[in-house]
């Protein structure tokens, strides 16, 4: 490539990630800028100083870091869950002969076709029969199974040499032992690409927590973040302190685990 | 203890041992594993997936007082009210608009963002991961971010306008603009996504087909419409699949953004199950449901459609 050629390469993917990356880079720039830099005309997009004051605020509009405690507890324990619950189906449909297979796997295929907004009414109405409405297990326990965890990881353990599987339990290997002391930690990979989608999928979940969540001390961060937009004309740098908190742990992850996020994402596609 | 047990027809173990009819017989042990296997998974799905699915079918055939309890069957009248009532009807259309707006755009610009990020320099990845920022940002978090941009009087985007001479715009509360400016922030959390999966798709693709095409004197541009864009046909279904799914199920940017409004012009599918259902104190659970069925129905079309095709594909090799 000429050096020229390289240049404009260069000068075109950048212009193109600065497009997309802007807001990102605003809500970082603009939650260290004051209210006053925020809302001049001509846009200001660099701060001329550092002011943290716009965090102390949000600290104070929302109980925020209850709210971070409540989402990253929720999404633990979620992934916690499906992690269990997906190993020990999958390995059924993997390893074990038993009737109706097919049956069961397509039962298992249409909760990843139902979307959940369908079937959110009679689920809040169950959550609330249960006296559940604004607790810790509303917002976890309708989750702690998945049909895509179970898909993810039958399609991975399809692909387990039978033998060694055959050799075990003839050795009189039980089933528990056989998963997780051979199966497990040489299935890391997809469980890891697994236990990442469960948690993104979570912790950025907003419809079910509106409607079961009722005070500010059981609602996630995404509902405490949502309330901040009606300061969106007064006080752009708190909500834009608000996002940048939030977003800090997506933005390791996503950043990070790469390789195992785009593995999970391409289950599924043929791939 | 445990006795080794094996796959297969050969440790039925009963006295008369005659080859059985290989499909028929199932070892008892290991059929209560598999139950006992299956049982907290299907525990969850039978209370949180499968009830709820026959619930959201009957609720949309009864009618409900005003605190949405079911009175009496009405059969098909609230599917014929929803279709019927112009109101009603135009949430589809605005659903459909929506979609249109959403899922090509992002599509089409993640495949985009992937092909440029094809190119053999130095840093590459630095540019992938930056460009794959989107995919971190939650519903909430962009939506309240881009409230901060659509202020007409002191956002961004006016700002902008503004400086090339353009009259401002009322991003969120002109019914022209409400919808557009909506399926622009939602094509801006997409493209992280869709450029990941469509890089995964592209890296799939042997380097010797460029090098072939190449020695033969293909251009750049020739060799992108005539060898990768095929080769990405799976992909790209997929993604636009996903993309009409994940469309159709919008509703933290709308429930933060506009509210449905102004005037109804950005009441979607979802975003009106929730207004019937939950928003001003109105519990309209029957015509909630009837929402809900026509969307699990449009929603399920669109993922039997996509695992039809992959399907085929699969037998291409």
């Amino acid at each position: 490539m000429s050096g020229l050629r390289r240049a404009l390469t260069y000068a075109g993917l950048t212009a193109l990630t600065a497009v997309i990356v802007f807001p990102l880079y605003y809500a970082v720039a603009g939650s260290l800028m004051t209210d006053r830099e925020l809302t001049t005309f001509p846009p200001a997009l660099f701060p001329s100083g550092v002011t943290l004051q716009n965090y102390v605020d949000v600290l104070d509009a929302i109980p925020l870091v209850r709210q971070y405690a409540n989402s990253i507890g929720v999404a633990l324990v979620v992934v916690a869950g499906v992690l269990v619950t997906s190993l020990l189906s999958a390995y059924a449909f993997v390893f074990l002969r038993f009737p109706f297979k097919r049956t069961l796997f397509a039962l298992f295929l249409l909760t990843i076709m139902v979307p959940g907004e369908s079937l959110i009414i009679p689920n809040y109405l169950t959550v609330s029969n249960l006296g559940l409405l604004d607790t810790f297990p509303a917002l976890t326990l309708p989750f702690l199974a998945m049909g895509f965890g179970t898909f993810l990881l039958r399609q991975f353990f399809a692909a387990f040499p039978r033998e060694i599987y055959e050799a075990a339990r003839m050795d009189g290997c039980t089933h528990l032992r056989f998963m997780f002391s051979i199966l497990t930690p040489l299935s890391r990979p997809a469980l890891a690409a697994l236990a990442i989608y469960a948690f993104i999928a979570t912790y950025n979940k907003y419809f079910w927590p509106l409607l079961v969540t009722r005070t500010p001390e059981m609602q996630t961060l995404q509902i405490g973040l949502s309330q901040l937009r009606s300061l969106e004309a007064r006080e752009p740098g708190l909500i834009l302190a608000g996002v940048t908190l939030a977003i800090i742990p997506m933005l390791i992850l996503i950043y990070f685990f790469q390789r195992n996020i785009i593995r999970g994402l391409t289950t599924g596609s043929g791939k | 203890m445990s006795v080794a047990v094996k796959a297969g027809p050969s440790t039925g173990g009963g006295p008369a041992s005659a080859p059985a009819p290989k499909r028929r017989r199932y070892d008892r042990r290991e059929v209560t594993a598999a139950a006992l296997l299956l049982l907290p998974s299907m525990a969850i799905f039978a209370v949180f997936a499968f009830y709820p699915l026959v619930r959201t079918f009957w609720l949309s055939v009864h009618a409900n007082d005003l605190l949405g309890l079911p009175t009496r069957f009405v059969g098909l009248d609230q599917y014929v009210e929803f279709f019927s009532n112009s109101e009603l009807r135009r949430i589809t259309l605005t659903t459909g608009i929506f979609v249109l707006l959403t899922a090509l755009p992002s599509v089409v610009i993640g495949v985009f963002l992937a092909l440029t990020l094809q190119a053999r320099i130095r840093g590459i990845n630095v540019f992938r991961t930056l460009m794959s920022t989107p995919f971190g940002f939650s519903a909430a978090a962009t939506a309240v971010v881009f409230a901060v941009f659509f202020n007409p009087a002191v956002g961004v985007f006016n700002g902008i306008l503004k400086m090339v001479g353009l009259d401002s715009v009322n991003w969120l509360t002109d019914p022209t603009y409400a919808l557009p400016s909506l399926a622009m922030v939602c094509v801006w959390s997409n493209v992280g996504y869709t450029l990941l999966v469509a890089s995964a798709g592209l890296q799939g693709i042997p380097d010797e087909l460029y090098e072939a095409a190449r020695i033969d004197g293909a251009g750049r541009w020739t060799v992108v419409r005539k060898i990768v864009l095929p080769l990405l046909t799976p992909t790209m279904f997929f993604l636009v699949v996903i993309m009409t799914i994940n469309s159709l199920q919008t509703f933290g940017e709308i429930h933060i953004l506009t509210g449905g409004g102004p005037n109804g012009s950005t009441t979607t599918l979802v975003y009106g199950i929730y207004q019937s259902a939950f928003a001003y104190g109105g519990s309209n659970y029957g015509l909630a449901s009837v929402q809900a069925v026509v969307l699990l129905l449009v929603v399920t079309a669109a993922t039997v459609a996509q695992f039809r095709v992959l399907q085929r594909k699969v037998f291409y090799g």
